[in-house]
């Protein structure tokens, strides 16, 4: 086949996948546009049974009561991810120099902030908004600015206490679980008097793991393929 | 059209130029970036659909379900660079 054909050839493919895209675009706009405009959703329902799990915050009373087995089985999928990513990296943790005074500024400043903001909105994710997600990655990008701000994380990834924290949300989860089985009536299921103390729990447990899951990633992904030594940040490398 | 119907367009947008990025793009790593944007795109649509709630506060499901999203996605797209990385590395036999 000649140049020209196979240029022709690939611009008409490429054609009719931008004609498939726009249909699948038009295809979800027109069912959106469908949609009748004042649905309430689940809002009634939520706002119903909000005195039985304990919280006065519907996302936070949606993510560990009402769909509490979506949340431990997110759990499940983030330990189960950061251990096969802890498989499968190789390399060493580079030390980032990038002389950015701003950036090594900001580490000193924003990081004591930002684990205050992390435990405000642990505490304030039972009554307003905030929660363990949101505590939980402040409190990780607390750590990668430690980290591209050229500072060491005295964390060691191989340490019992890490592997624990990082199984921490699942474990909390399960044993909230059964602990509902045995005093309620079903798994995840809470007894009313303690609803309060038992999200308490694992708001604090799954903060706990998501941080420390999300900082290892990204610790991992920096660790892909190096094989040591200073990383400038600009680009250049010393060995 | 109200505005959460307009920010759910913007969403459906940005899933469908995502789609086109992740069949065209060669570059593993540029597909991990589409699939990320196409996953934006997902929870564009899906927060802007429950502020269709009359009332002060919009629908908590799919915002809860957005939070679950965003770390799943999160994880996801970590274990894929590592994967892509360690290819990329088995292949250049280091």
């Amino acid at each position: 086949m000649s140049d020209g054909r196979a240029r022709l050839l690939r611009r008409l493919s490429h054609g009719a996948l931008v004609l498939l895209v726009t249909l699948v675009f038009a295809a979800l706009a027109s069912a959106v546009l469908a949609l009748p405009p004042g649905a309430a959703g689940l809002s009634a329902q939520v706002d119903a049974e909000l005195p039985r799990v304990g919280t006065g915050n519907p996302v936070t009373a949606t993510l560990l009561g009402f769909r509490g087995y979506d949340t431990l089985l997110e759990m499940a999928v983030l330990l189960l991810a950061i251990t096969a990513i802890r498989a499968l990296r190789r390399g060493q943790l580079p030390v980032l120099r990038s002389g950015d005074e701003i950036l090594a500024f900001l580490g000193r400043v924003l990081v004591p902030v930002m684990i205050l903001v992390a435990g405000y909105l642990l505490a304030a994710g039972l009554d307003a908004p905030g929660g363990a997600f949101q505590a939980g990655a402040i409190a990780a990008a607390a750590g990668v600015l430690l980290i591209l701000a050229g500072r060491s994380v005295p964390l060691r990834d191989e340490s019992l206490p890490i592997r624990l924290g990082l199984a921490t949300g699942l474990a909390a989860f399960v044993a909230v679980g059964i602990a509902g089985m045995l005093a309620a009536n079903a798994f995840l299921d809470y007894p009313p008097d303690n609803a309060t103390n038992l999200m308490t729990v694992l708001e604090v447990a799954v903060s706990v793991s998501v941080a420390l899951t999300l900082f290892e990633m990204f610790v991992s992904v920096l660790r892909c393929g190096n094989p040591g030594g200073v990383t400038d940040l600009a680009g250049r490398e010393e060995r | 059209m109200t505005v959460p119907i307009l920010y759910a367009l913007v969403g459906i947008a940005l899933f469908c130029m995502a789609l086109h990025g992740v069949i065209v793009s060669a570059h593993p790593l540029r597909k991990i970036l589409a699939v990320n944007v196409m996953s934006s795109g997902v929870f564009l649509v899906l927060v802007a659909l429950a502020r269709r709630a009359p009332g002060p506060s919009p629908d908590p499901v799919p915002h809860a379900m957005v939070i679950t999203g965003i770390v799943v996605a999160v994880s996801a797209t970590a274990l894929a660079i590592v994967l892509v990385s360690r290819l990329h590395s088995d292949a250049a036999g280091r």
